[in-house]
């Protein structure tokens, strides 16, 4: 191994006092080499975020600071070097990208200039050559059409596109480090493949040394030479990606590694032939612009759902999967009446529920329960975790005390502690939460539960355990499920059966052993290939 | 299509847009009004004394206002149409006359008191936040208190006991010296004119500054915090360029929005402010108009101001989006 580029001596990043531990990041060693991908993997909360902002000198001073070690780059100690020097660095010698590619650009300033301040505060150079600098850049990163993405506006981009741009940015000035904090997880599975590839062409072709912080396994599969894994601001294991990856030493890396669901679809289950939810030819449409005497522009039509026919069997799991702008959470919120389709059937038993009104669709709505995405905002605040539950079966007729002892039973089903009932939602951690969410699905008895991306925004970890939850409810309380989720491997755990959407179709349906092992759309074949760490745990 | 012809578009559209809304005004406040006790010829008959109910029907049939109140919204309608508002029984003018001779004051008024409001607030603002939590940030959050909480007639009384009445440097009230009086471009007569705008403009711009500058030190705050401004440091930015260049255009887009919003509500203030230093505005106007019970003077004012507070919402809506790409204007 040549001489590292980076070297992270006994580095303590210290927290305010008061929080939870002193220390964020505590006594780190760790050696970045010239044209080497390491990937710090951990949870949130582990600290790789602060400990890579730490190399930057981009942790929120005065509260987060480094309260011991070193961090050497080259001859210097960027701990210790005055701030201008620091600035020198930031920018060209090291540079970062970051997980949110529409709020880590400024949105009011094109993306040119943006890429153009780089060149005018670390180089000396003419505007003209400036421009061509800029202007290869982004050919370089594969933005089409460079030229005009130079005058575009960050919001005129799409997700990937940003990414492009920022990494363009981050590369302007062949830095030797490139920092990359989760810059794939705000992505579509396609589009994080592409960007992924991109960073790995661009590392080769410049032999940078890349810090990459990620939470996905799978990601590291694909893309680390070396892997450091963290706990509680401790670095806990570190090695070559093949060391940690197959044969993982420290307990808890087995453990986050054994939590990554496979993606061998489970066994499938008998089933019932017996239909409880029939989707029919539903359609949803958005509008906007358009409007006053035509004087509105362009109207603009998003086909959210196009004839979407679905049907969930009696105790199965149907998952729909696709990427963001799919429409597969449109359907959802279509088929639980959220929002009004405006063609189709949504049978239930013998009952179309799309045409009901509101006191027609009240019966119903205990039989069909949502679980949302996200734990943290799906949660009244002001509402104490008791009631939040139950709520629903008030609404729909059950005397007080009954539901209230109706709550305190699902709590022990969710496995929360009964006491939970009289707290405030904030108290509680996110997977803690879900299971909230779900306990206020449940409690209403439904038949059919349809859960929009409910493990997304947890942990691996965690996400492992809601899982569980769900499938030991859906035996016991003999439910029907559908499971919205954008993640394969999730899919492959959960589901028996798949509906694949792109652009508000389906376009492709059946068991999902069958999918996985004879996929026959083509945008099918191209979501399985994007799977991160496919040729890893495949088997 | 590109970025001016979309623009011009849009400028078409809201314009088209302000027809019936406008319209619709014009109705409520032809109603608002009559709804109110008496009438001109109340007022008339009274200050004459000893006017007999056959003189005061004659005065009413003159006047057109013994026509049920359909027929004479249909009359004021159709000539509000043909541009024009009607004849003012007091002043003895045609009202439009009259509402075109103060709009200009006012007008000026309100530009000038905007611009000082919104200026240095976004300035004042802009020095908190960069100095938070030094003397710099108290001095100015102290003063943005104290002026916040202070009513505005007090301001221009005291102004006028301090800075006309003991020191002398401006004059108490009005808009020009008698002895200029004359409308020509003159430099003296600008500069006449300003001297007399300066205690004005300040009375009535505190409270704005005031609110301006705790919204512009907010914003920035808030804006500080964003993970764009983490990409400008990473970048190696100074914190200067960080600041002014990065952070302060965002963080203006609230306080633009909030002003539009504002400039309703500063011509209720002007009413104030144009009593308390006599400026020959809109609001005086107003102001005596509504004790005459002069209605179709009171009419065109209004009219006027809502044509006015519907064109600077029109430009306060270009100024925010070229502020901001990412509002369309289609």
């Amino acid at each position: 191994m040549s001489a590292p580029l980076l070297e992270i001596r006994d580095l303590h990043v210290a927290l305010p006092a008061g929080s939870e531990r002193p220390y964020a990041v505590e006594a780190v060693n760790a050696d970045l080499a010239p044209n080497e991908i390491l990937c710090i993997v951990g949870e949130s909360g582990s600290g790789k975020s602060l400990m890579s902002r730490a190399v930057m000198g981009l942790l929120p001073k005065p509260h987060v600071h480094v309260a011991k070690g070193s961090i050497r780059f080259g001859e210097e100690d960027l701990v210790t070097i005055p701030d201008a020097r620091l600035r020198q660095i930031r920018g060209s010698d090291i540079s970062m990208i970051f997980q949110e590619p529409m709020t880590a650009l400024n949105p009011v300033m094109t993306i040119g200039d943006q890429i153009d301040e780089v060149f005018r505060f670390h180089e000396k150079m003419s505007r003209r050559e400036r421009r061509e600098r800029a202007i290869g850049l982004l050919d370089d990163v594969h933005l089409p059409d460079p030229a005009a993405s130079m005058r575009a506006y960050p919001h005129e981009l799409s997700g990937g596109q940003r990414q492009r741009a920022m990494i363009a940015m981050a590369l302007a000035l062949d830095p030797k480090i490139l920092i990359a904090d989760e810059p794939t997880t705000a992505l579509d599975v396609t589009t994080q493949a592409q960007i992924l590839k991109l960073i790995k062409e661009m590392q080769e072709k410049h032999d940078t040394g890349v810090l990459f912080i990620t939470h996905d396994f799978g990601v590291v599969a694909d893309i680390a030479d070396r892997v450091a894994v963290m706990q509680g601001g401790q670095m806990v294991e570190a090695g070559t990606a093949a060391e940690v990856l197959n044969n993982p030493q420290h307990p808890y890396t087995q453990r986050l590694i054994e939590a990554v669901p496979s993606l061998t679809p489970r066994p499938p289950r008998v089933q019932a032939a017996k239909p409880v939810l029939e989707v029919k030819n539903l359609t949803k449409t958005f509008r906007s612009g358009g409007g006053f005497l035509g004087f509105g522009g362009e109207e603009r039509i998003v086909h959210a759902a196009k004839d979407v026919t679905l049907e969930l069997r009696h105790g199965e799991t149907l998952g729909i999967v696709g990427e963001s702008g799919s429409g597969k959470s449109t359907v959802a919120r279509c088929i639980v009446r959220l929002i009004e389709a405006e063609e189709g059937k949504i049978l239930l038993g013998d009952t179309d529920l799309r045409p009901l009104g509101r006191a027609a669709m009240r019966p119903h709505r205990a039989r069909i329960q949502m679980v949302f995405q996200d734990p943290f905002a799906s949660l009244n605040p002001r509402t104490k975790v008791g009631a939040i539950i139950s709520q629903g079966p008030i609404i729909q007729g059950v005397p007080r005390e009954e539901a209230e002892a109706k709550t305190r039973e699902l709590l022990k089903v969710v496995g929360l502690d009964e006491r939970a009932y009289d707290r405030y939602p904030h108290e509680f951690s996110g997977g803690q939460r879900q299971r909230i969410g779900i306990a206020r699905a449940l409690v209403l008895g439904p038949d059919v539960l349809v859960a929009d991306e409910p493990v997304s925004a947890l942990d691996v970890s965690i996400q492992a355990q809601i899982l569980r939850l769900l499938d030991e409810i859906r035996e016991r309380m003999t439910l029907s499920m559908i499971f919205i989720t954008h993640d394969l491997r999730v899919a492959a755990q959960v589901c028996d059966r798949l509906a694949v959407m792109r652009y508000g179709e389906v376009v492709e349906t059946g068991p999902t052993a069958e999918i996985f092992r004879d996929p026959r759309h083509e945008y099918t074949r191209a979501l399985l290939a994007a799977v991160p760490g496919k040729d890893w745990r495949a088997g | 299509m590109s970025r001016t012809a979309k623009r011009l578009r849009y400028v078409l559209k809201r314009l088209l847009q302000a027809i019936p809304i406008v319209l619709m005004i014009v109705v409520v406040n032809f109603f608002l009004l009559h709804m109110a006790e008496g009438d001109a010829v109340d007022v008339l008959a009274g200050e004459a004394g000893s006017a007999t109910p056959e003189y005061m029907a004659e005065l009413r049939a003159k006047f057109g206002l013994d026509q049920p109140l359909p027929v004479q919204l249909f009359v004021y309608l159709k000539n509000v149409l043909s541009f024009d508002l009607g004849y003012s029984f007091r002043h003895e003018m045609p009202v439009l006359e009259l509402v075109m001779d103060r709009f200009w004051p006012t007008l000026l008024l309100m530009v000038s008191t905007i611009l000082l409001a919104v200026g240095f607030g976004i300035v004042l603002g802009l020095l908190a936040a960069t100095g938070l939590n030094t003397w710099r940030d108290t001095l100015i959050s102290i003063f943005a208190l104290v002026t916040y909480a202070t009513p505005l007639f007090w301001v221009g009384l005291m102004f006028i006991v301090i800075f006309a009445l003991n020191l002398g440097w401006f004059p108490t009230s009005g808009m020009k010296n008698v002895a200029a009086f004359n409308d020509t471009w003159s430099w003296a007569n600008i500069k006449d004119v300003a001297h007399h705008l300066v205690l004005p403009t300040i009375t009535l711009s505190l409270f704005y500054l005031a609110l301006y500058t705790r919204l512009m030190r907010a914003s920035m705050l808030e804006q500080a915090g964003m993970d764009y401004v983490t990409t400008a440091r990473a970048k190696g930015l100074t914190e200067n360029r960080i600041m002014f260049v990065h952070v302060l255009r965002n963080a203006l887009l609230p306080v633009v929005t909030m002003a539009g919003v504002q400039v309703g509500a500063l011509i209720g203030g002007s009413v104030i402010v144009e009593s308390v230093f006599a400026w020959p505005g809109l609001g005086m106007l107003a102001f005596e108009a509504l004790f005459a019970r002069d209605l179709n003077l009171l009419l065109g004012i209004f009219l006027l101001s809502a044509l006015l507070v519907v064109a600077v919402n029109l430009v306060v809506d270009i100024i925010y989006s070229s502020l901001d790409p990412r509002i369309e204007v289609s």
